[in-house]
């Protein structure tokens, strides 16, 4: 009966739009995505090249995903926080110190927040940063390799939640804790929580030049849960906002217990004064045990550097370096507005959304108009700061983009919707509803003093009857809406890869000049390359046998292998000779306990192969190559190991 | 890549379909392009000189003596970014640059080093040779125009 009146709807609407598009002269429609030249402002007609990139969150795929939009198509999931055999990372012997940690190799995580790098408050297409919310970490990615090129580890915390925000020149990535933890780590009872739990927000300090990160300082906050936060910007910049949920410090039935307080905080932090105290010696460093994993694209291998302390500064002591701001219940979404003068919380179980005013708030301080304090951190009184409020908008308020023209989008989970409004004049001005239960959602450019305010990026949580089923669950949908206009105008559903949360964007422009097409030879310094065909050969070393093999299309060099033996490690160590754009090589091993590689022109990388039994045993490429890619092959012969069949190697008999 | 592929068979199909006609389509937007194509290398190779390829290249000097600095510079390259293709005698993936500049302008050679896709999807020569080598495409490898010079110099030493 639902599906015949769909049927019925979809034969009004088609007939609606052939009739349309018939007449050249008719005015402009709003009936929705079925009706005018809705489907024409999404489509990207083949050859031509989306507009923005949208970096998506893989949510629990611990990966990150790049998107084109307005077309929606997916391009490329790089390998971030979890293992991918397609690309060989954390298998090959290059990439496996990415997954380090202070408990030992990781092989997934739960990536939630990318941002990306800014200079002057906008988005520069250098960097972009992302944490994982698990095992404590933030990475960084190449905009130019679109290769993780370092993850830090977070010590002290649990559930890097509110992270991995950047500040308008990248000086900072922030990483705060939700799940408050005692620190140091030790054996306690989990009914001591209260007022012995602490929330530990990290500031990771950025290289300009070459991005690497290095946690400055913590903070040791009271151990409430941090749930996101934005920076500052204009006026504002300097100061990082955080919201918090939890200041009941309860830690069970948290849905019950943490719901109580009619209000909690926002957390005001001045960083430029914490760097003061940093400079003037009033911190702790504390003793601590974290990974600091970098890729360098020199040698094209990670290395692993355990960190072994962390500056930390204890806010009740320095005055002046935090502020709590009281917002109602529970806030989730914490974003500032392009300006710099509105700190928006999101209170997730309010129907209204709260605005605070950063010069009310300075003023406030200014004449210590404080409402107590919390652990020795000065409270300010809610009058005193709040801006406005956009009063009863919607149900379960969660994040607000801003579209840099005086409008702000927020997300509403319980009601399914998009609302925008006008900041300064608290109104609500449209909505638009979701399908269904939106999280994020992401404006290019949002969190940053020029957003792009083209188009709204709607990050769903459920995604029934949206699409074709595929078993019990269905890829979680984004939702394109088209933001030009007064009213917002759903364009496109597409799918996702895990669970988005939040995403970033930015104009292909800024992006596609830097992007490399392939790494050049005589700059290749990894220790096993070989740049060029007639260095490739064979070494043995006891049990290790080191294979410096190269490819270029279509054939291995050396093809022919002799003298392996059973009991033997085996490193292929494979450079792809080739010097052109989008010409990689794979390699795979039958038998090998690890995936196949996936070279890039130019790259060297390296499996290990331990073969268990006497035999003739191929390999071949596996990325289709040219041709005569069919013909990319070869063999190895393993001999029992106490064999005394020599070490050979050959290609075409030489 | 597979756009490369899908290329490559287009080629195949191109290149078989054009035997019998008296110009080709591939080269008839080119100003000035010849219409009376050799159908064989054997016949190219007989009047190679006004064969000048498709590419950056239009003219090239070669002095008398050959410039020993640059034939080295030109092997350096040729041994690392083309050796894996070509060796310098005898046929492999690709032809041997022996005696080449006796089968080839030194404007061809070098438009067929920097530019390739071009050189073997609309050169009447380059095309041939595509179909002679089965289909291997001459990579790209990215050299600069003086790196190819040397390479061409390096070419006259062997």
């Amino acid at each position: 009966m639902k599906n015949y009146f769909r049927y019925i709807t979809l034969m009004f609407a088609v007939l609606f739009t052939v009739a349309m598009s018939s007449c050249n002269t008719g005015p402009k429609n709003d009936k929705g995505a079925l009706g005018g030249n809705i489907a024409e402002r999404s489509f990207v007609a083949p050859g031509e090249l989306d507009e923005f990139y949208a970096f998506v969150s893989g949510g629990f795929s611990g990966q990150l995903a790049i998107h084109g939009l307005p077309s929606g198509r997916l391009f490329k999931v790089i390998p971030v926080f979890s293992v991918d055999a397609e690309k060989a990372y954390g298998f090959n012997e290059e990439t496996k110190p990415m997954l380090n940690t202070s408990y030992g190799p990781v092989p997934w995580d739960d990536a939630h927040h990318p941002d990306l790098s800014q200079t002057n408050g906008e988005v520069d297409g250098r960097w972009c940063f992302i944490n994982a919310n698990n095992t404590p970490r933030i990475a960084r990615i190449s905009l130019s390799t679109f290769e993780t090129e370092e993850i830090i580890e977070i010590p002290n915390s649990a559930g890097n939640h509110s992270s991995s925000f950047v500040t308008e020149n990248t000086e900072y990535i922030v990483a705060g804790t939700r799940f408050s933890v005692p620190v140091p780590q030790r054996d306690m009872s989990i009914d001591e929580y209260k007022g012995n739990f602490k929330g530990a927000v990290s500031f990771i300090k950025v290289d300009s030049e070459t991005g690497h990160m290095n946690i400055n300082f913590q903070i040791m906050l009271p151990g409430f849960n941090y749930d996101l936060a934005h920076p500052g910007r204009g006026a504002s910049h300097g100061w990082m906002f955080f919201s918090t949920y939890n200041t009941e410090e309860a830690n069970t039935l948290l849905e019950v217990n943490a719901s109580q307080n009619d209000k909690d905080y926002i957390a005001a932090i001045n960083w430029k004064k914490a760097e003061e105290y940093i400079a003037a010696g009033k911190f702790t460093e504390m003793p601590a045990n974290y990974a600091h994993n970098v890729y360098d694209e020199s040698t094209q291998m990670a290395t692993t550097t355990m960190m072994k302390t962390v500056k930390v500064l204890n806010p009740a002591d320095l005055p002046g370096l935090v502020y709590f701001l009281p917002t109602p219940k529970s806030p989730h979404g914490c974003d500032v507005d392009p300006t710099g003068e509105y700190i928006i919380g999101s209170g997730k179980l309010s129907a209204s959304i709260t605005a605070h005013s950063f010069t009310k708030m300075l003023a406030a301080i200014e004449g210590q108009k404080f409402d107590g304090d919390a652990y020795g951190i000065p409270i300010l009184s809610y009058e005193d700061v709040v801006a406005g409020i956009v009063e009863q908008a919607g149900l379960g308020p969660l994040h607000t983009e801003f579209d840099g023209k005086g409008n702000a989008y927020t997300t509403f989970f319980i009601s399914s919707e998009v609302v925008k409004w006008k900041v300064g004049t608290w109104e609500v001005l449209d909505r638009a509803p979701t399908y269904y239960s939106v999280g994020h959602l992401m404006i290019p450019g949002g969190n940053s003093r020029k957003p792009f305010g083209k188009y709204l990026l709607a990050m769903n949580k459920i995604t029934k009857d949206r699409y074709i089923p595929t078993g019990p669950e269905l890829a979680q949908s984004a939702q394109l809406y088209d933001i030009s206009g007064d009213k917002m105008e759903l364009l496109l559903d597409f799918p996702t890869v895990g669970e988005p949360h939040y995403a970033a964007g930015a104009p292909a422009s800024l992006i596609i000049p830097n992007h490399k097409k392939f790494y050049k030879l005589e700059e290749n310094n990894h220790p096993f390359a070989v740049k060029s065909e007639k260095d490739a050969r064979v070494e043995r070393d006891g049990k290790n046998v080191h294979i410096y093999m190269t490819t270029i299309r279509s054939h291995f060099a050396p093809d022919n292998i002799e003298g392996v033996k059973v009991g033997d490690r085996v490193y292929f160590h494979v450079t792809n000779l080739e010097q052109d754009f989008d010409v990689p090589h794979g390699i795979a091993m039958i038998g090998a306990n690890t995936s196949e590689l996936l070279i890039m022109p130019g790259q060297t990388e390296t499996f290990v192969w331990e073969p268990k039994m006497p035999g003739v045993w191929p390999f071949y490429c596996t990325d289709f190559c040219s041709a005569l890619h069919q013909e990319m092959q070869g063999y190895v012969r393993v001999s029992a190991a106490d064999s005394d069949i020599q070490m050979k190697w050959t290609l075409d008999g030489e | 890549m597979i756009r490369q592929t899908t290329m490559i068979f287009l080629l195949y199909l191109m290149a078989s379909c054009s035997g019998g006609g008296e110009k080709t389509e591939a080269t008839g937007g080119i100003p000035g392009a010849r219409t009376d194509l050799p159908k064989t290398l054997a016949e190219v190779e007989k009047d190679f000189a006004s064969f000048k390829g498709i590419g950056p290249v239009t003219s090239v000097t070669l002095e008398e003596a050959i410039s020993e600095e640059m034939a080295a510079a030109g092997k350096v390259i040729f041994d690392a970014k083309c050796s894996a293709c070509h060796k310098t005698d005898k046929r492999f993936i690709g032809p041997e640059p022996k005696n080449v500049l006796s089968r080839r302008t030194p404007e061809w050679v070098m438009n067929m080093i920097l530019n390739p896709e071009e050189m073997v999807s609309k050169d009447p020569i380059g095309k041939l040779l595509l179909v002679e080598y089965n289909g291997s495409p001459m990579a790209n490898q990215n050299l600069t125009q003086d790196e190819a010079r040397s390479v061409l110099e390096y070419f006259r030493t062997l």
